[in-house]
């Protein structure tokens, strides 16, 4: 079983833990962008809290909800442990260093903008996660995402958060696909088109909804 | 030309290290950026100061000994060539060029612009090799390799290790180099026998040595003078992750 070990702590390892979460934590994100767009049903969040009870009470969704967290430890934690690593192995730094001749600031940003949409994260748990699974209300879900798109801070934030989430997916995306190996003359423009699709629809969609709130709901 | 010189002097790898300012003129632009070096040693050396160390050999781009920062860059402004393929009418006239010994925790500064690429070395030595019988030559034709092929694995042996990559990359990754060696040997038949034990061990070596992981920028590709391709560091991930699961 040394194997195991080795391949884990090694960097190529560490970083095939880190793209595989992510392609991963990108699915989640579809499925929670598609259940999200039933707030736009006309029926006073009736579909929406259907939907919200269903998640929070199936079997195998709560099942499936201990891979979703298992998923964001390890890109997290493997992530970190690398962050930590790359900094070590550059002590002394360069006087003069012009990174934007070779590479783009997305790619070289990913532990930013990956912060940043943990922060979010965080934040967003706690509005929704926490407070009606955890704590328990007597406010819907519905009345809540209303209540907390209302107030313009918290939208504003959300938007802010979901360009972050766009940066992030926009190096993320195709990287993981090259860090898993997949790399090919055929293929890999297809997967850099894909990305920059993805990176642009998902994120896109999210802020859909401060927007309706914020400034369509009546 | 005139130029101001920015250059990082450093006793030795005990010693620390700063910038040192030095004015030259009449330089002229078909000179060589190693030759530049070379008329100010001579003038260093007149007024009875020590030298600018640095390293050089072929002058020709492909032995990979000239290895400096020039003005933020890996080998100077330019793509696709070493420092001593880079030519002054590159820079203008009046211009302040900050010269710099690559940074990475694996390769410690010796002295001045010369830094130690030894890690390098025991990275090769931990797999990059084949096994072949000794005796005669065997046939040139007698193993068979199409050419897409031969032209890919010949890419990726034009490395010449400089540690340009290494340099460039934030987080100091060793990755393009390893890459390309895997790739080469992993590409050719010659190679197969010890396949899998190379890539384990190559990176084995690798994390050892203390350099970064690759989060797949693509500075060291723009910043290598033989423009080596990425591609070889998705191979080094495939022939990693089989080795690693067989």
């Amino acid at each position: 079983m040394r194997w195991i070990t080795v391949f884990l702590n090694s960097s190529i390892g560490k970083k095939i833990i880190v793209s595989f979460t992510g392609i991963f934590l990108c699915s989640f994100l579809v499925v929670h962008l598609s259940g999200n767009f039933l707030l736009f049903r006309n029926d006073a969040g009736e579909a929406f809290e259907v939907y919200s009870h269903f998640m929070s009470t199936n079997g195998i969704i709560r099942f499936l909800e201990i891979g979703l967290a298992l998923g964001f430890i390890l890109h997290i934690f493997n992530t970190l442990r690398l962050t930590l690593e790359n900094k070590k192995a550059r002590p002394v730094p360069y006087a003069v260093y012009k990174p934007s001749e070779n590479s783009t600031l997305t790619s070289r940003s990913m532990f930013y903008s990956g912060l940043l949409v943990l922060a979010f994260l965080i934040i967003h748990l706690n509005t929704f996660f926490v407070t009606h699974r955890v704590i328990g209300t007597d406010v819907t879900m519905y009345e809540s995402v209303v209540e907390s798109f209302k107030s313009p801070v918290y939208s504003w934030f959300y938007i802010f958060a979901m360009l972050l989430l766009g940066l992030h997916l926009n190096h993320g995306f195709q990287s993981a696909f090259q860090t898993l190996g997949m790399n090919h003359k055929k293929y890999t423009p297809l997967i850099k088109f894909l990305g920059l699709l993805f990176s642009i629809v998902v994120p896109a969609g999210f802020a859909t909804f401060p927007v309706y709130f914020l400034f369509f709901h009546q | 030309m005139k130029l101001t010189l920015k250059i990082w002097r450093q006793k030795d790898s005990k010693s620390k290290g700063d910038f040192s300012t030095y004015e030259l003129e009449s330089v002229s632009p078909d000179m060589s950026f190693l030759e530049m070096l070379d008329i100010l040693n001579e003038k260093l050396i007149s007024q009875n100061i020590d030298p600018v160390a640095f390293d050089h050999d072929c002058r020709e781009g492909i032995c990979g000994s000239c290895g400096v920062y020039i003005n933020g860059r890996a080998h100077g402004p330019k793509r696709g060539i070493t420092a001593c393929q880079l030519h002054m009418r590159s820079f203008k006239d009046g211009d302040t060029i900050w010269v710099e010994p690559w940074r990475a925790k694996p390769f410690p500064v010796l002295k001045d612009l010369v830094v130690d690429r030894s890690p390098l070395d025991r990275i090769m030595q931990s797999g990059g090799f084949i096994s072949a019988r000794t005796g005669s030559a065997p046939d040139a034709n007698a193993v068979l390799i199409d050419h897409d092929t031969a032209e890919l694995a010949m890419d990726a042996a034009a490395c010449i290790g400089c540690g340009a990559c290494v340099a460039a990359c934030k987080n100091a990754s060793a990755m393009l180099f390893v890459s390309a060696k895997v790739s080469h040997f992993a590409l050719l038949p010659q190679g197969h026998p010890e396949r899998e034990a190379r890539v384990l061990n190559m990176v084995a070596q690798m994390d050892k040595e203390g350099f970064g992981a690759c989060t797949n920028t693509g500075a060291c590709e723009a910043e290598c003078p033989k423009s080596i391709s990425i591609t070889n560091i998705a191979r080094l991930n495939r022939e990693y992750l089989k080795a690693s699961f067989k």
